[in-house]
C-alpha cells in the first residue's frame, strides 16, 4: 500500500526537496540569494568608496564599539547554529524540537535587533550622527540598516511559519518553507561576517 | 513480508539518523572554528596591529567564515547542490565586479 507521505510520519530524506513545489523553491531561493549578493555588493562598493567622506561629521573610528558589535556577532552567529539544529530536527521528523530551536532562533534574532536599534539611537544621540550627516553616515545606515531589515523581516517570516504551522506538524508542504526560510538565516549572517569586518573593523583600524 | 519491510524501513531510519548525527557533528566544528575566526580578527584589531598586515588578514577570515556557512550550514557541501552553487558564485562574481567598479571609480 502506497504511504501518504504527504501526512504520515515517514518523510523522505530530504523532505525539502522531495516534491517538485519543493525543488522549484529551493532552486529559485539560491537564485534569489545570488542576486542579494549583488544587491549588498552593491552596498558595499558605496560604503567603501565613501567611507572617508565624513565631512565635519564624526568618523568610524570615533564612534564604533568593538565591545558591543563583537556582543552581537556572537549572538548572530548563534542563532545561525540554532536554526541548524531546528534543520537537524527536521530532518528527523521532530517537529515540537524543530519549533523549539526556531524559537530560540527568534529569540536571539530579537536579541541583535534590539542591540542594533540601541547602537543607532546611541550614534544619533550621543555623537549627533544622523542619517545625513554626512557622505559617510548615510552609506553606513544604507548598508547596517538595510542588513537589520533583513533580520526583521527574517524574525516575521519565521514566527509567521511557525504559527501558521503549529497544528499541523511537519509534512512535505511545509518541510520546503521551514527549510528555505533557514538558508535566508544563515544568508544574514553571511552578510553580517563582512558587515562587522569591512565596516566595523576596518573602521577601527582606519 | 510486512515484518521485512518494516525493519527495512527501521534500518533506513537508522542509517539517516547516524548521517544525520554526522552531520551535526561537522556543523559544531564549523561553529567553534566560526567563533575562533571572529574572535582572532577582533583581537588583531583590538591589539592594533600594523593596518597593512590586519586588514588582509581579516578579509581572508571573513571569506574563509562564509565558505563555512555556506558549505556546512547552508548545506552546499551536501549533494544535489550544483545549480545552488552555480547561482551563487555568479552572485559572488557580479559582487565582485560591483564592488571594484565602485571603489575604482573614488581611488582612481
Amino acid at each position: 500500500m502506497a504511504e501518504d507521505v504527504l501526512k504520515s510520519g515517514n518523510l523522505p530524506e530530504n523532505p525539502e526537496r522531495a516534491t517538485l513545489e519543493g525543488r522549484n523553491k529551493f532552486m529559485g531561493f539560491w537564485f534569489f540569494l545570488g542576486g542579494e549578493t549583488v544587491l549588498f555588493a552593491s552596498l558595499f562598493g558605496t560604503y567603501l568608496a565613501l567611507r572617508n567622506s565624513t565631512v565635519d561629521g564624526p568618523t568610524g573610528q570615533e564612534i564604533f564599539g568593538l565591545g558591543l558589535v563583537f556582543l552581537m556577532t556572537v549572538i548572530l552567529l548563534t542563532s545561525s547554529l540554532t536554526s541548524v539544529y531546528a534543520m537537524y530536527h527536521m530532518k528527523n521528523n521532530d517537529f515540537k524540537k524543530m519549533q523549539l530551536w526556531l524559537g530560540i532562533t527568534v529569540l536571539l534574532g530579537f536579541a541583535f535587533l534590539g542591540l542594533e536599534i540601541y547602537e543607532f539611537v546611541h550614534y544619533v544621540n550621543d555623537y549627533g550622527f544622523g542619517f545625513t550627516t554626512s557622505a559617510f553616515s548615510t552609506a553606513f545606515y544604507s548598508l547596517v540598516g538595510f542588513h537589520g531589515a533583513h533580520v526583521a523581516f527574517g524574525l516575521v517570516w519565521i514566527i509567521s511559519l511557525m504559527i501558521r504551522n503549529h497544528k499541523r506538524g511537519l509534512n512535505l508542504y511545509n518541510a520546503p518553507k521551514f527549510y528555505i526560510a533557514s538558508l535566508y538565516w544563515h544568508f544574514i549572517d553571511v552578510v553580517w561576517v563582512f558587515i562587522f569586518t569591512v565596516v566595523y573593523l576596518m573602521g577601527k583600524v582606519g | 513480508m510486512a515484518d521485512n519491510t518494516n525493519s527495512a524501513q527501521t534500518q533506513k531510519k537508522q542509517f539517516y539518523k547516524k548521517k544525520h548525527r554526522e552531520q551535526m557533528k561537522h556543523q559544531v566544528i564549523t561553529f567553534a572554528m566560526m567563533i575562533a575566526f571572529t574572535m582572532l580578527a577582533f583581537g588583531l584589531v583590538m591589539a592594533e596591529v600594523d593596518a597593512m598586515f590586519t586588514i588582509p588578514i581579516i578579509l581572508v577570515l571573513a571569506a574563509v567564515q562564509v565558505l563555512f556557512q555556506l558549505y556546512y550550514f547552508m548545506h552546499m557541501a551536501e549533494e544535489g547542490h550544483e545549480w545552488p552553487a552555480a547561482m551563487i558564485y555568479s552572485g559572488v562574481f557580479a559582487a565582485v565586479l560591483t564592488i571594484l567598479a565602485l571603489t575604482i571609480i573614488v581611488w582612481w
